[in-house]
């Protein structure tokens, strides 16, 4: 019979012997398996205490992003929204008042900024949109919670900490990713 | 009318302490066995098994138990409530009754008085071990018929018919052994592989025969096709939950461990130490008792370690594959073998 590859190999259909029909070296060859395996190195990561490193690319939960002296960014411009595919974010623009200049980075800035993570499809169009670099997916995911309005992200809940006041949280909340971009490049 | 004072009370005691520790230890090592169970299970599988509970996950058993007991207890309507709830118990106390003629230890002095490790030196001992497994399958028969489900009838009358066809072939591989032994007390059967060597050395077939008997016996992989969860849908303790199901998984591995150590007991010299003169050390005292009883134990668990080692390892039987291999093949192999063994021993003792 002509094969496809030459990997083929015909099925044994004679009827089995004694010794094959009692089955115990088979079953011997099997055990013989299944002992190297006990011996094996484990695949398992032991997931709250070690994480697998994510792929360059993951696109995980939305943060605001502060500049160098802790000044929100955003200036509530509105591009991610008309960006956003599932019309998840809404916003509230507000003018900067004088006195604070530490606490916004423009004149203009977003009073109310809302995602709604039911919504949100995770595709990364509003930070592609984002001409002032003021939002960003991070590496953390989207966490559990016990009702559907928990799920309304506010400002307080997507703002990044303050690296002036919380150096260290502001590490953790910029994820593994922006940190390593940061060492190269500092403060572009 | 019995005298009430030629009672020895100190023996009675003495045998109700017994009842109570072998009792308790083999509920213990069943207990462990579930978690040795997805132990083995798991780094056969390049897994880690459970080890959240306790270091190393050893606290699971407990936690599994806790949980079986807080679960909801759920009698069906159309089901016989007497047989329902009496299907789990005789299924435990089947598999409780039959440690009580394995020796497993030799004599220990205490208070000045010789106590024997075990609970009754019964001379038909191995008769009654006999007698006790095969009325274990009446839980699983009663729990299955008064379940009126279907599954679990099915699963149930498979049971029956794998451990009758079974029954026979280990009968028959045993009557090769006691031919040699010439005796059915457990205790002497040890004694003589102490003064000798082990049985298995002499009959390794019968005891291959003799095993593969006691793993369907046992309802384990690859012979568990009466909780075969992908045909069966769980088997005959489908309906079971909170405690009673718990009772039923339980059952199978107490006889799991009485299984284990009836057969260190016929084959593999019960609590001798090997490759030690025990007669020679005699000034041990109970010392060397212990050491006995550790011995077994060690023998027990390389037992109770093949038959999960088997169970991840071998899936399970077809029901015709099944009763070809038990009555096609175990049978004549353990008919031969009881033959040439009979002829041997009036060859030799002409």
């Amino acid at each position: 019979m002509i094969t496809l590859t030459n990997r083929a190999k015909p099925v044994n259909r004679k009827p089995m012997t004694f010794l094959e029909s009692i089955y115990l070296w088979n079953i011997f060859k099997g055990m013989m398996i299944t002992l190297r395996h006990f011996f094996k190195k484990k695949a398992t990561i032991q997931y709250p205490e070690q994480k697998r490193p994510f792929s360059p690319v993951f696109r995980g939960v939305q943060i605001l992003n502060r500049d160098e002296e802790g000044r929100e960014r955003c200036t509530a411009c509105g591009l991610c929204a008309l960006a956003c595919p599932a019309e998840a974010i809404t916003m509230e623009a507000a003018e900067r008042m004088p006195g604070e200049e530490d606490l916004y980075r423009e004149e203009k800035y977003a009073a109310k900024y809302e995602i709604n993570m039911l919504r949100c499809i995770f595709c990364g169009f509003c930070e592609e949109a984002c001409p002032k670099d003021a939002i960003y997916l991070t590496e953390t995911f989207a966490p559990a919670a016990y009702n559907r309005k928990n799920f309304i992200y506010n400002k307080q809940d997507l703002l990044i900490p303050d690296p002036k006041t919380q150096p260290e949280e502001f590490a953790k909340a910029r994820g593994l990713r922006e940190n390593q971009k940061a060492k190269k490049e500092p403060f572009k | 009318m019995i005298n009430l004072l030629t009672i020895d009370w100190i023996l009675l005691l003495e045998k109700l302490i017994l009842i109570a520790i072998i009792v308790s230890v083999s509920l213990v090592v069943a207990m462990y066995e579930t978690y040795a169970e997805r132990k083995i299970a798991a780094f056969m599988q390049d897994r880690r098994g459970p080890n959240r509970a306790g270091p190393f996950g050893i606290l699971q058993p407990l936690a599994d138990g806790v949980k079986l007991f807080f679960k909801e207890e759920i009698i069906p309507n159309s089901s016989n409530k007497v047989l329902f709830v009496l299907g789990p118990s005789l299924a435990m106390l089947t598999a409780m009754l039959t440690c009580a003629v394995v020796p497993w230890g030799g004599d220990i002095n205490l208070f000045g008085r010789t106590i024997s490790l075990q609970i009754a030196d019964v001379n038909i001992g191995i008769l009654y071990v006999f007698a006790v497994v095969s009325l274990g399958i009446y839980g699983v028969m009663i729990g299955g018929w008064s379940s009126n489900n279907k599954y679990s009838l099915l699963a149930a009358l498979r049971g029956a018919s794998q451990v009758i066809s079974y029954e026979l072939a280990m009968g028959i591989s045993l009557i090769a052994l006691l031919m040699m032994t010439g005796s059915l007390s457990l205790k002497t059967i040890v004694e003589q592989q102490m003064a000798s060597h082990w049985n298995v050395l002499y009959q390794p077939l019968a005891f291959l025969i003799f095993f593969v008997c006691a793993l369907a016996e046992c309802n384990r992989t690859p012979f568990d096709l009466s909780e075969a969860e992908s045909e069966l849908n769980m088997g005959y303790h489908q309906e079971y939950s909170s405690m009673k199901l718990g009772f039923y998984l339980f059952a199978e591995y107490v006889n799991m461990f009485i299984s284990s150590a009836v057969m260190a007991t016929l084959f593999f010299g019960g609590y001798d130490i090997p490759f030690f003169n025990e007669a020679a050390h005699a000034d041990w005292g109970n010392w060397l008792g212990l050491l006995g009883v550790a011995c077994f134990m060690i023998k027990i668990a390389i037992f109770i370690f093949v038959f999960i080692w088997i169970r991840w390892t071998v899936p399970r039987f077809r029901y015709d594959q099944l009763m070809n291999l038990g009555w096609k093949k175990l049978i004549p192999l353990a008919l031969a073998n009881m033959l040439i063994t009979g002829g041997v021993i009036l060859w030799l003792h002409k």
